[in-house]
C-alpha cells in the first residue's frame, strides 16, 4: 500500500467521495487544471470534469455564497479558500447563512457543505498567507471547525466532514502538508467528528493541541520522556462542537494541562479550554493551566515567523513549570 | 475608431400611469383577461395583507415589519412568471411573489412576529424557495449556487433572486451576476428599484444611468421595465426565464418602482424625502393602473373590488388569528435546529435552559 502525505490524503478523500457520491463537487480558485496551489485537487478535474471540479471567478464571496446555494439544493460542495488569510470575505455567507439556515428555517433548508482552507504559518509564504484564525469560527453556532494533523486523520475527517449534514470548516495545517508519509488505505472509512484523539498516553501532564502544533507537541512529549516525564498528547481535531470529556478525563489523571496553539493567545480557542478546565476540573488541577500560543501580534513576515510559532522548547518548559508547581 | 463593445438598454412598458395601453403587442398572458383579473386580485390581496401587517405592528402584535406598499406589480409579476420547479431567493419584502408561490400570510406574521417557524414555508412550491434574506444581496449568490446545481444536474429549472437598488451596490450581487454570465447559469436577477435604500436615494447608489446595465458587464441579458406595470414585469420575466431554462443565458431585470411606505415600521421616511415626491409616486400606483385597464375592458368594477376586498379581509383575519393563536415555541427550540443532531456539549446547555424554564413556572 502506498504511503501518502497529508495533502495527498486530502486529494484521496476528495477523489473517493466524488467517485461514490455524485452530489459532491469541488469549487474554488485554481482547483481545476492547476489542481490547487498546493495540489490538493490534483487530477480531480481530469477524472470528474469541469463542472464537478469548478474553477470559479476570483471572488471569495462568490465561492462562499454559491456554495451555500448549491448545498441548499442538496449538493455537497467542497469549497476551497486558497489561503486562510483570504477567508474573511467568506465569513458573512458562512456565519449568516451556512451556519444558520437549518436553524432559521426550522430544518427546512440545510447546508451540507465543507470549506477547506490551507491554514497556519511556517512555510515562508508571503504576507496574508500564514493566518491561524480558527477561533473566529469556533464562536459561530451551527458550524463545525475541524483541523486534521496527520495523513490518516486528514483522510478520515475530510470524508466525515463531507458526509456531515451540517457545514464544516476544514482547516488544513499546510506546514505539515508534506511533513511525513503514512499508509492510508483508500477504503472510504471516515473517522468520527466531535471527538478528540489521544495521540500518546501519559500520566504526568496533558498536552492539548491541534493542527500543525501536533508536531511540536509530540516532539515535546519525546523530550519530556527523555527526562522521565510522562506526557499525554491530545489532538482536539474537532474544536467545535468540543469533546471536553476526553480532555477532562486526561486532566483528572495527570492534574496538569498545557494548551498549545499557534493563533494569538487572547480569546484564542485555548482560552475556551482553559476556562472549561477552571469551571469543571478545578479540583483535579495540581498546577495552573499553561498556554503556549502565538503572540497577540500579527504573524510576522517569514524572517521572524518561527519566533512567533510555539516551539518544542516552549512546550517543554511550560510542561515543566506545571510539574514544578506541584 | 473601432468599438470594442456597445450596448443599449430597452425600456419596456405596456400600461402608462393611468392604465392606458401604450403598445399593441400584448403578450399572450395579458390577452387572457381572466388571468389578468386573477393577477389583479393577488395584487389587491397583497395590499390588504400589507395594511393588516402594519396595523398589527402598530398595535404591538408584530415586531418590525418591512412593507411592500407600491411593489405589488413587480412582486406579483415576478412570482407569477415563475414555474413551480423554479427557485426564488428573495430579500425581505417580496410578499406578492411569495403569496403566489404559496407562502401563507400567517408565516409572514410569524417571521416578523419573532418566530423562526415563519421561515418554514409549508406549501409548495414556496417550500423549496429560500427564506427571507436580511443581509443585503447575499441571496443573489444562493440563486447563483442553485442555478449551478441545476446546471450540473441537468435540470430545466431557473433560480430567481430579487434585490433592491441599494442591494445592487453590493459585491454579492456583482459576484452572482458575474458567475451567472461566466458559467451560463439559469439565473434571473431582478433589481426592484424602489428609489430608496432606507434614507439613501438611488442616485447615491450608482452613477450608471440604469441599474439594468450592470448585467451587461457580466454578459447577461438586461432590460429595464416599468415596475408598476405588471404586464411589463411579467413579460420581461417570462422572456428571461425561457432563455435561462433553455440554456441561453441569465438576465438582469430592473423593475423601476417606488417604495410608497417607510423602509420598515421602524423607519420614518418623512425625515429624508418630500411629500410631493411621494404624491407623484402615488399617481403611478401599480394597483390603480391595472384596475383602470381592467375596468376599461369591463372585466372589473367597484362592486367586484369591494367584494374581493371583503374576502381578503376575511382571509387576513383568519391568518392573523392563526398567527396570534400559535403558541410560542418551547425554549428547547433554540437548540434543536442548530445541528442535525444536537452535540453532547450543546445538550447540556439545552438542559440548563429547560431547567431555568421549569424554575420560572
Amino acid at each position: 500500500m502506498a504511503q501518502i502525505t497529508l495533502i495527498e490524503a486530502v486529494t484521496q478523500a476528495l477523489a473517493y467521495e466524488m467517485a461514490h457520491d455524485e452530489s459532491v463537487v469541488v469549487l474554488g480558485e485554481d482547483v481545476g487544471v492547476n489542481g490547487g496551489v498546493f495540489r490538493a485537487t490534483q487530477g480531480l478535474q481530469e477524472k470528474f470534469g469541469e463542472l464537478r471540479v469548478l474553477d470559479t471567478p476570483l471572488d471569495e464571496t462568490t465561492i462562499a455564497g454559491v456554495t451555500v446555494g448549491m448545498a441548499a439544493q442538496g449538493m455537497k460542495p467542497v469549497a476551497e479558500a486558497q489561503f486562510e488569510g483570504f477567508i474573511y470575505p467568506m465569513m458573512e455567507q458562512i456565519a449568516c447563512h451556512a451556519a444558520r439556515l437549518r436553524n432559521r428555517t426550522r430544518g427546512r433548508i440545510t447546508v451540507p457543505a465543507v470549506w477547506r482552507a490551507p491554514w497556519g504559518g511556517g512555510i515562508r509564504a508571503p504576507e496574508h498567507h500564514s493566518e491561524a484564525n480558527e477561533h473566529l469560527f469556533t464562536n459561530i453556532p451551527g458550524l463545525r471547525v475541524v483541523l486534521p494533523s496527520s495523513p490518516a486523520r486528514a483522510y478520515g475527517l475530510l470524508l466525515a466532514a463531507i458526509r456531515d449534514p451540517d457545514p464544516v470548516m476544514f482547516f488544513e495545517p499546510k506546514r505539515i502538508y508534506r511533513q511525513y508519509k503514512e499508509e492510508v488505505p483508500d477504503d472510504g472509512e471516515a473517522l468520527p467528528l466531535d471527538v478528540c484523539f489521544v495521540l500518546r498516553d501519559g500520566t504526568d501532564v496533558t498536552l492539548v493541541t491541534w493542527g500543525a502544533q501536533v508536531k511540536e507537541t509530540l516532539e515535546a512529549a519525546d523530550a519530556l520522556a527523555a527526562e522521565g516525564i510522562s506526557a499525554e498528547v491530545i489532538d482536539v481535531a474537532t474544536l467545535t462542537p468540543l469533546d471536553f470529556d476526553t480532555i477532562a478525563e486526561s486532566v483528572a489523571k495527570t492534574g496538569r494541562c498545557v494548551i498549545v496553539h499557534e493563533a494569538p493567545k487572547t480569546a484564542g480557542f485555548g482560552a475556551e479550554i482553559a476556562a472549561r478546565l477552571a469551571e469543571e476540573c478545578m479540583y483535579d488541577l495540581l498546577a495552573p493551566v499553561e498556554r503556549v500560543t502565538g503572540f497577540d501580534t500579527h504573524i510576522p513576515l517569514f524572517r521572524l515567523e518561527m519566533k512567533y510559532l510555539p516551539s518544542t522548547e516552549r512546550v517543554v518548559e511550560a510542561a515543566k513549570r506545571t510539574l514544578a508547581a506541584s | 475608431m473601432s468599438i470594442a463593445a456597445k450596448f443599449e438598454i430597452e425600456y419596456l412598458q405596456y400600461l402608462d400611469a393611468e392604465g392606458k395601453q401604450v403598445r399593441d403587442d400584448l403578450p399572450a398572458f395579458a390577452q387572457d383577461l381572466d388571468q389578468m383579473v386573477e393577477l389583479y386580485k393577488l395584487m389587491l390581496s397583497t395590499r390588504v395583507f400589507d395594511a393588516k401587517s402594519i396595523a398589527l405592528q402598530r398595535t404591538g402584535k408584530l415586531g418590525t415589519y418591512a412593507s411592500c406598499l407600491g411593489h405589488e406589480a413587480a412582486h406579483v409579476g415576478i412570482g407569477s412568471a415563475m414555474k413551480p420547479e423554479d427557485v426564488l431567493a428573495p430579500s425581505y419584502r417580496e410578499y406578492g411573489a411569495q403569496l403566489y408561490r404559496g407562502v401563507q400570510p400567517r408565516e409572514v406574521y410569524m417571521y416578523w412576529g419573532g418566530d423562526e417557524r415563519g421561515n418554514d414555508y409549508q406549501n409548495e412550491p414556496a417550500r423549496h424557495d429560500f427564506a427571507w434574506s436580511v443581509p443585503i444581496a447575499t441571496q443573489c449568490l444562493h440563486a447563483a449556487g442553485s442555478a449551478l446545481a441545476f446546471k450540473i444536474r441537468g435540470e430545466k429549472r431557473v433560480a430567481v433572486c430579487t434585490i433592491g437598488d441599494g442591494g445592487s451596490s453590493k459585491g454579492d450581487f456583482y459576484g452572482a451576476i458575474n458567475i451567472a454570465g461566466a458559467q451560463n447559469l439559469p439565473m434571473v436577477a431582478v433589481i426592484v428599484n424602489n428609489q430608496w435604500a432606507i434614507s439613501v436615494p438611488r442616485k447615491i447608489q450608482s452613477g450608471a444611468p440604469t441599474l439594468a446595465q450592470k448585467g451587461i458587464a457580466a454578459g447577461l441579458y438586461c432590460i429595464q421595465v416599468d415596475g408598476n406595470d405588471i404586464i411589463a414585469v411579467r413579460k420581461a420575466m417570462e422572456d428571461a426565464l425561457e432563455r435561462a431554462r433553455n440554456g441561453e443565458g441569465g438576465s438582469v431585470i430592473e423593475a423601476v418602482t417606488y417604495r410608497l411606505g417607510d423602509h420598515t415600521t421602524a423607519d420614518d421616511a418623512r425625515r429624508y424625502r418630500g411629500e410631493q415626491e411621494v404624491k407623484d409616486a402615488w399617481a403611478k400606483d401599480p394597483v390603480k393602473r391595472l384596475k383602470n385597464w381592467l375596468v376599461a375592458r369591463k372585466v372589473w368594477d367597484d362592486k367586484k373590488e369591494e367584494a374581493w376586498k371583503a374576502e381578503c379581509d376575511d382571509w387576513m383575519d383568519n391568518e392573523v388569528n392563526a398567527y396570534l393563536e400559535t403558541k410560542t415555541q418551547p425554549v428547547s427550540a433554540m437548540f434543536d435546529y442548530t445541528f442535525a443532531e444536537i452535540p453532547a456539549d450543546l445538550e447540556k446547555q439545552r438542559d440548563l435552559a429547560l431547567s431555568l424554564e421549569n424554575k420560572a413556572h
